[in-house]
């Protein structure tokens, strides 16, 4: 079936609640993920982190994947910005702008932030151009499904990333047992 | 359109829950306590055992002035109260308090993951709350919290993983079909584990330590009045309710009992839940607050090896049985 036939079954221009609902949380994440990195609060900026990653939470549920979305609760909004929090808030973490919260290389972060943005449009696009979820039979991201493809497809990545997670792991703690031994 | 009306009734009835049953608990605790130490406790607002003390409370609550400090973050500090009491709501959504689909609100197909990413959330609003009220008190309180948090997140994970690969599900009612006796005491330990954590994770005696009100004068909460105060201790007690349901559920069975499910399903799941509710206010009456280093070492030398050794222990008579 060629391309056009197939996209023609689902018209641009004619979308359904779920397709609009998925463009505006995109929005808002969007959103939120710029004010993240241009807001002059530091606490406010990991603040705002917590809606562009909820946000990507709700787009994972709108394309059906459930069990990927809890765990991105889980994992970063519960986890992650909360380890970040309490890491700035350690440090200094002043309420109210701080005005030497800028940096140099905002042209360049800028153009790095467009490039890997770019590339990873391009790539997505190009991999699922004509794949289309049906909404209406069954969840095609429940815990079950997810479980097989990763334990039967994508086994020998999941293993690798678990060594590399532990090799970081031991790395951090010789790395701060070092330093404990020096001043000790 | 029935549908809709189903879902309505559902999420009106999850409400409800979540109203009357934080309120039930906060008042047992009142009566509990005071019989514990030897007093009668509320006993004149309503007449019957003071039984509309907490109403009363309501209403010295909310004719309080709402006051925030001048150098707080406003928005942050007001927002705070919400970020801490919605995710109590959300969980409360799935937790299935009798057998098939009409005694849950909402089956969730991941319900194990939906519940602890929902309740790791909550802490968000005490950080939330200890960094915009601009007070040393508050923000050791939130850093206090977090560090709680960090510790015991990781053998409350452990351990529900270990009763969902007990029962080859992560879905909460799929858990309740899977269920039979001798999960009590093959999950025990699971279960004590669970339990713990989940009390440091509510900052309940003993666990308390962010809140201590004698050192740190109620921690991330220290600034605030009225009616966001009261948001805050209604989250601790619909918390409570979260904590014991969810412990129902995984560990003892939820709707199981002895005489049969049939009808009577929800009053075993209540009667558990309320055992469990009475521990906790009991533990707090008895038990004296853990320093902070005593806590983190009881959550990383004693419940996380426990969870693994959990695990292990479900992993061996899971491959045994098949």
């Amino acid at each position: 079936m060629s391309l056009a036939a197939q996209a023609a079954g689902h018209g641009f221009l004619s979308p359904t609640g779920v397709e609009i609902a998925f463009l505006l949380v995109g929005l808002v994440t969007l959103g939120a993920a710029l004010v993240t990195v241009t807001t002059r609060q530091l606490v406010h900026a990991a603040l705002w982190l917590v809606v562009a990653l909820g946000g990507l939470a709700v787009e994972y549920l709108l394309l059906t994947a459930e069990f990927i979305a809890w765990v991105q609760v889980l994992i970063y909004v519960g986890s992650v910005v909360v380890l970040l929090l309490f890491g700035l808030m350690l440090t200094k973490a002043p309420i109210g702008r701080s005005p030497d919260a800028d940096s140099g290389n905002r042209p360049v972060a800028l153009a790095v932030a467009l490039a890997a943005a770019a590339a990873l449009v391009w790539v997505v696009v190009d991999a699922f151009r004509t794949t289309w979820i049906d909404l209406d039979g069954p969840a095609q991201g429940s815990t079950r499904v997810s479980g097989e493809i990763l334990f039967r497809h994508w086994v020998l990545p999941f293993e690798a990333l678990s060594v590399l997670l532990l090799a970081a792991l031991v790395g951090a703690i010789v790395l701060s047992r070092k330093k404990n031994g020096e001043e000790g | 359109m029935n549908d809709v009306l189903d879902v309505a009734l559902r999420l009106l009835v999850v409400f409800a829950v979540f109203l009357v049953l934080p309120l039930v608990v906060g008042q047992t605790e009142h009566k509990v306590m005071a019989h514990m130490q030897g007093r009668l406790g509320p006993m004149y607002a309503g007449g019957f055992h003071g039984w509309a003390q907490l109403v009363a409370d309501g209403v010295k609550f909310a004719q309080k002035e709402d006051v925030v400090p001048k150098d707080a973050d406003r928005r942050v500090f007001q927002l705070a109260p919400a970020v801490a009491l919605l995710p109590y709501l959300l969980v409360l959504v799935a937790i299935p308090i009798g057998p098939g689909e009409g005694a849950v609100g909402r089956v969730v197909d991941a319900g194990i993951f939906f519940v602890l990413a929902v309740m790791g959330i909550g802490v968000l609003g005490s950080l939330m709350a200890g960094w915009a009220s601009a007070n040393k008190f508050s923000l050791l309180g939130a850093l206090r919290t977090v560090a709680q948090l960090l510790a015991y997140e990781l053998p409350m994970l452990l351990a529900a993983a270990s009763v969902a690969m007990a029962a080859g599900t992560v879905s909460l009612p799929g858990i309740l079909d899977a269920f039979a006796w001798w999960w009590v005491p093959w999950q025990i330990v699971g279960a004590l584990v669970f339990f713990t954590a989940g009390l440091a994770e509510l900052q309940r005696p003993p666990f308390d330590m962010p809140v201590a009100d004698s050192e740190i004068i109620f921690g991330a909460y220290t600034e605030y009045t009225g009616l966001r105060f009261a948001l805050f201790l209604l989250a601790e007690y619909a918390g409570i309710v979260v904590l014991c349901g969810l412990t129902t559920v995984l560990f003892l069975g939820g709707w199981h009992g002895p005489g049969g499910a049939d009808g009577l399903g929800w009053v075993w799941t209540l009667l558990k839940t309320a055992v469990l509710a009475f521990v906790v206010i009991w533990l707090r009456v008895t038990y004296p607050r853990l320093r902070e280093d005593q806590l983190q070492k009881l959550a990383w030398t004693t419940l996380v090896p426990l969870a693994l050794a959990q695990i292990a222990l479900t992993g061996i008579v899971k491959v045994a049985i098949q």
